[in-house]
C-alpha cells in the first residue's frame, strides 16, 4: 500500500523532504562537527609537524639521527617485534578455542581476554614491578641470579605484551565466528591435520581481519607509554623507547628535538590509519562482490 | 532434552586442548596472575592502614579529577560523537572518508604524542590557548586540560558504536513518522534517539573507562598539581617513585575495582545492544 503512495510523485516527492533536513541545517551540523574535529584532531596534528620543522630540516634531521634517539627507535622496534608475534599465536590460539568450539565459560573467557583494555596502563607497569621488581616476590632470586627484568628490557617487552594482549584476538574471535565451521570440518573429514587445516583453510578465510588485528596491535606497541613508563626506569641509551625518549626531550625543553621525535611516531600512526582504511575498503570489495554472485545466482 | 553431560558439546575439529590450554596459560601468566599480585600486595596493609591511604585528601582529590574528568569528557564525547557518526551516515560533504578515517586517530597516536601536541595547542602561548588566555580561559596545566586530554582519547568510542547502528535503521520508521505528521526534530527525539541510545550509552562508557586510566596523554596539559591537577595514575607512580609500594597499590586496586564494575556494565550493555539488534524484525 506504501509503496503505491510511493510511486505516484506527488506524495513522493513531499514524504522524501520530510526525511530530510533543511540545507542550512545540513551544513550548520557538518560544520559544527568538523570544528569539533579540528579542535581535538586535525590542529593537534598540524601542530606536531610543524613543530618539528620549526628549526628546520637540519635540526630535525640531527635530533633524529641523535643516538639516544636511535637506539630509542632500536629498542621500540625490538619491544614490538616480540610483543605483535607472541599476541599474534595467543590470538589465533584462543580464537580457534572460542570460535571453532562451543563450551562453558566462553563468555567468562572473552571478558578475561579484554581486561587488560579495562586497566590503566600505569597498573599494568606496576603489577610487573610487584613480581620482578628489587622489592618484589622473585626480586632476590632473580638479583641473586643477576637477571634483570625492571629498569630494563625484558621489562619494557613484558609490559607492552600486556597491554596489547586482546587487539589480534579481539579482531579475530567475531570474524571466525561468522564464518563458521563448516569448510574446516570438510577439511579435517577428507583427512586434513589440524594444522593444515588452520594454514590452508582457516587463516586465509581471515586473512584481512588478521592483518587489520596486527596493525592495530603494532601501533600501541610502538606507541605504548604509561606501562612502559613504570618499568623503565628511563634509562639514556638503554631502556628508552621512543614515547618515553619524546618526554625526556619535551622536559627538557628541548621541544624541536621532542617534536622530531614524536613526528616519527604521528608518521605511524597516519600509516596505521591508511592501511587500516585500505583494509577496511578491501574487505567491503570483497564482500560487495560476494554479495553480487549470491544476488545472480538466485 | 536431557541436560548435556560435558561442558563441551561435540565436533570433529582437532586442537580444541591446545588451543583452550596454551589461552589460559598465557591468559594467567601474562594477565591473572600479575595483575593478582595488586591484590595480595595491598594486602600487607591492615584495613585500617588501606582505608587511610586510599581516603587521604589528596587520593581523593585524584579520583574526583580522573572520575570527574572523565565523565565530562565522555559526555562531551556523546555529543559530538552522535554528531559525528550523523553527518558521516546521512550527508555527503568533500573530504568526508578522510574524515570518517581520521576518527581513529586518537587509538593510533601514541599517548604521549598526543600529550605534547595537544599541550602545544592548549598552552597560553600556544596555536589556540593565545586566543583563549585573553579571555580569561587557562586550559593547559588547570583540570580543563585534563578534560581536553580525556576528550581526545575517548573521541572515536562513541562514533564507532553509535555509526554502525545509524546505517542500519531502516529508512521506513522516518518515513512513518514523517507521514503520521511528526517534524524532522519530532522524528529524531522520539522515533531515532531511543533506538541509538543503547549504542550511544554504550559508547559512553568505554569512552568513560578508557579516561579514567589514562596517563600519557593527561600529564603533559595537566600541570600534576597535588590536589588540583593530579590524575589518580599519577598518584601511582608518585608513591612508586617514593617507594610507597603499599599505598601505591592500595590506590591501584581502587582502580582496578572501578574498572572491572565498569567492564561488566560495557559487557552487560553491548550484550542489551546485540539482543535489542537481534529481536528487530
Amino acid at each position: 500500500m506504501s509503496s503505491a503512495v510511493l510511486t505516484y510523485s506527488p506524495g513522493a516527492i513531499r514524504i522524501s523532504a520530510a526525511t530530510q533536513e533543511a540545507a542550512w541545517v545540513r551544513w550548520g551540523l557538518i560544520a559544527l562537527a568538523l570544528g569539533w574535529l579540528a579542535l581535538f584532531l586535525f590542529v593537534p596534528l598540524a601542530a606536531i609537524f610543524t613543530e618539528a620543522f620549526r628549526k628546520g630540516l637540519e635540526v630535525y634531521w640531527a635530533s633524529l639521527v641523535d643516538p639516544d634517539a636511535l637506539s630509542a627507535i632500536k629498542l621500540t622496534l625490538i619491544a614490538a617485534l616480540i610483543a605483535v608475534p607472541t599476541n599474534l599465536v595467543f590470538g589465533i590460539a584462543a580464537s580457534w578455542a572460542i570460535a571453532k568450539f562451543d563450551f562453558r565459560g566462553k563468555q567468562i573467557l572473552l571478558t578475561l581476554i579484554d581486561l587488560p583494555f579495562a586497566v590503566s596502563p600505569v597498573i599494568a607497569g606496576l603489577i610487573y614491578v610487584l613480581l620482578f621488581g628489587a622489592q618484589g616476590w622473585f626480586g632476590q632470586w632473580l638479583s641473586d641470579h643477576d637477571v634483570k627484568i625492571i629498569f630494563a628490557v625484558p621489562g619494557i617487552v613484558l609490559a607492552t605484551i600486556f597491554v596489547t594482549v586482546p587487539f589480534i584476538a579481539r579482531e579475530l574471535i567475531p570474524l571466525m565466528q561468522a564464518q563458521g565451521t563448516e569448510e574446516e570440518e570438510a577439511a579435517v573429514t577428507m583427512g586434513a591435520s589440524g594444522w593444515q587445516t588452520l594454514w590452508r583453510v582457516t587463516l586465509p578465510n581471515v586473512k584481512w581481519g588478521l592483518l587489520y588485528g596486527v596493525i592495530l596491535c603494532n601501533a600501541r606497541a610502538m606507541g605504548e607509554f604509561g606501562a612502559v613508563s613504570v618499568v623503565s626506569g628511563h634509562i639514556r641509551g638503554l631502556t628508552n623507547t621512543l614515547p618515553l625518549h619524546v618526554e625526556i626531550l619535551y622536559n627538557e625543553y628541548k621541544f624541536s628535538a621532542a617534536f622530531a621525535a614524536a613526528s616519527l611516531l604521528a608518521g605511524l600512526a597516519l600509516v596505521t590509519l591508511a592501511l587500516k582504511s585500505f583494509i577496511e575498503w578491501k574487505t567491503g570489495a570483497e564482500l560487495r562482490a560476494s554479495n553480487e554472485e549470491n544476488s545472480h545466482e538466485h | 532434552m536431557a541436560i548435556a553431560r560435558t561442558w563441551k558439546s561435540h565436533s570433529v575439529l582437532p586442537g580444541f586442548g591446545l588451543a583452550l590450554g596454551f589461552t589460559i596459560l598465557y591468559l594467567s601468566l601474562i594477565v591473572l596472575i600479575p595483575l593478582s599480585a595488586t591484590f595480595i600486595k595491598s594486602a600487607e596493609l591492615s584495613l585500617g592502614e588501606f582505608w587511610a591511604v586510599v581516603t587521604a585528601p589528596r587520593a581523593l582529590a585524584s579520583y574526583r579529577l580522573s572520575f570527574g574528568a572523565a565523565a565530562i569528557g565522555a559526555l562531551l564525547n556523546a555529543g559530538f560523537g552522535l554528531l559525528t557518526a550523523w553527518i558521516l551516515v546521512r550527508y555527503t560533504f568533500p573530504g568526508k572518508r578522510l574524515v570518517d578515517a581520521f576518527v581513529d586517530l586518537p587509538f593510533a597516536l601514541p599517548t604521549a604524542v598526543a600529550g605534547i601536541a595537544l599541550t602545544a595547542v592548549y598552552a597560553p602561548n600556544g596555536w589556540l590557548g593565545q586566543w583563549l588566555e585573553p579571555l580569561g580561559i587557562k586550559v593547559a596545566f588547570t583540570p580543563l586540560g585534563v578534560v581536553v586530554a580525556l576528550t581526545f582519547i575517548g573521541l572515536p568510542f562513541v562514533v564507532r558504536t553509535v555509526q554502525p547502528v545509524l546505517e542500519d535503521l531502516e529508512a521506513e520508521i522516518e518515513e512513518a513518522a514523517a507521514c503520521l505528521g511528526a517534524n524532522r526534530w519530532q522524528t529524531f527525539a522520539r522515533v531515532l534517539l531511543p533506538a541509538l541510545w543503547p549504542a550511544l550509552i554504550t559508547g559512553f562508557a568505554l569512552a568513560f573507562a578508557r579516561a579514567v586510566g589514562e596517563y600519557g596523554s593527561v600529564v603533559f596539559i595537566a600541570g600534576n598539581m597535588p590536589m588540583i591537577s593530579e590524575i589518580s595514575p599519577l598518584l601511582i607512580i608518585t608513591k612508586l617513585e617514593q617507594h610507597e609500594y603499599a599505598g601505591a597499590t592500595a590506590i591501584a586496586v581502587v582502580m582496578l575495582v572501578a574498572s572491572f564494575a565498569l567492564l561488566l556494565v560495557i559487557n552487560s550493555l553491548q550484550w542489551w545492544v546485540s539482543h535489542r539488534h537481534g529481536r528487530k524484525q
